[in-house]
């Protein structure tokens, strides 16, 4: 099986790799301080198996979990027990390792893993976070948490990098998506999409000046090619 | 008090005298700035942050075979999660125990 690491601690991966080093049917891929980088790694690679460490900063990793449509196998390590419960959430998590890992114990997950047929598992996708609105709500994924959106309190989703800004009324939300899966979910009467980076709520323009939109106190340009489609949906005089 | 072994790092390394050296030296490494990061925060207040540092430096109290010590890190992570530090002297000499081990190491 072809794995990769992922912990932000290299005592940990190295601890790790060398348990794989141990372990003939194992190779190695790459290891990962960060998940960010894991996913870059993954847009273009497979991997069978995946030992994640939980206990992460700014993503930890089920928030990786979370982003990954198909997720290999994965076995979690992690020094604390009490995440054991939430990983029987995630079919993909095939075992759980709770620091220091023995070479015995790391050897039974490895046959668990083994042992699991190639049947297609099923997690959270991406696509499922925003997928759970209904009606005028809308729930994103914020730290493990489902947060509700008021959908028509959103004037402007706007995108940063592998992150999502959704601007409401009363507060910012930053969610891991993509304005794509966003624009999805969101009623094309009140949503368009103005540029590749925005998607505003045309019902709270302020104003229209050339290629920008003022909505809010946020000026937002309006791409060439998207501009005929917004001035359609003006009610213009 | 309880000193640190290399009973795991042992087991782990078996013949293997290079892996050995390259791990002791990671953690030799890692633990002087992972210790510094969580004196850091909790100078700064930032409870939240140094139970996330205490979290990671638990790791390598177990590598280091600190039993007792491990059962510290665990009140004292979730103490700082609230706030609190009930833990922190005995937390701390852990640090210097370990710190001292790793210069003779």
């Amino acid at each position: 099986m072809n794995c990769i690491v992922i912990d932000d601690e290299a005592t940990a991966r190295m601890i790790i790799s060398q348990l794989c080093s141990n372990v003939p049917s194992l190779n190695v891929l790459e290891d990962f301080p960060n998940a960010m980088q894991a996913i870059k790694y993954l847009n273009q690679n497979e991997v069978d198996l995946i030992f994640l460490d939980i206990h992460m900063p700014d993503f930890t990793g089920f928030d990786f979990i979370e982003t990954l449509k198909n997720p290999p196998k994965i076995v979690l390590t992690t020094s604390d027990p009490n995440f054991a419960i939430q990983a029987f959430e995630y079919d993909c998590i095939v075992d759980y390792l709770v620091k220091p890992v023995t070479q015995e114990r790391f050897q039974k997950a490895i046959d668990k893993a083994e042992a699991i047929q190639d049947a297609p598992v099923k997690t959270v996708s991406e696509s499922e976070k925003v997928e759970t609105s209904s009606g005028n709500d809308l729930y994103v994924n914020i730290d493990r948490r489902l947060i509700k959106i008021d959908i028509p309190s959103i004037y402007l989703v706007e995108a940063k990098g592998d992150y999502i800004q959704v601007k409401t009324e009363d507060k910012n939300y930053t969610v891991h998506s993509t304005l794509k899966k966003i624009e999805e979910k969101l009623p094309d009467s009140l949503f368009l999409k103005v540029h590749r980076s925005y998607i505003i709520n045309i019902k709270k323009i302020i104003d229209i000046e050339d290629n920008s939109v003022l909505i809010k106190k946020d000026v937002i340009p309006v791409s060439r090619s998207n501009r005929p489609e917004l001035m359609k949906r003006l009610n213009l005089l | 008090m309880e000193q640190p072994n290399q009973s795991y790092i042992d087991s782990l390394s078996g013949d293997d005298k290079a892996f050995k050296q390259k791990l002791i030296d990671i953690i030799k490494r890692e633990f002087p700035e992972e210790k510094q990061i969580y004196f850091d925060n909790y100078n700064a207040k930032n409870y939240k942050l140094a139970a996330d540092n205490v979290h990671k430096l638990k790791h390598k109290i177990s590598i280091l075979g600190l039993e007792k010590g491990y059962e510290v890190a665990v009140a004292y992570e979730l103490s700082l999660e609230d706030g609190k530090s009930d833990e922190k002297e005995q937390f701390e000499a852990i640090l210097t125990t370990i710190t001292k081990y790793l210069v003779d190491l």
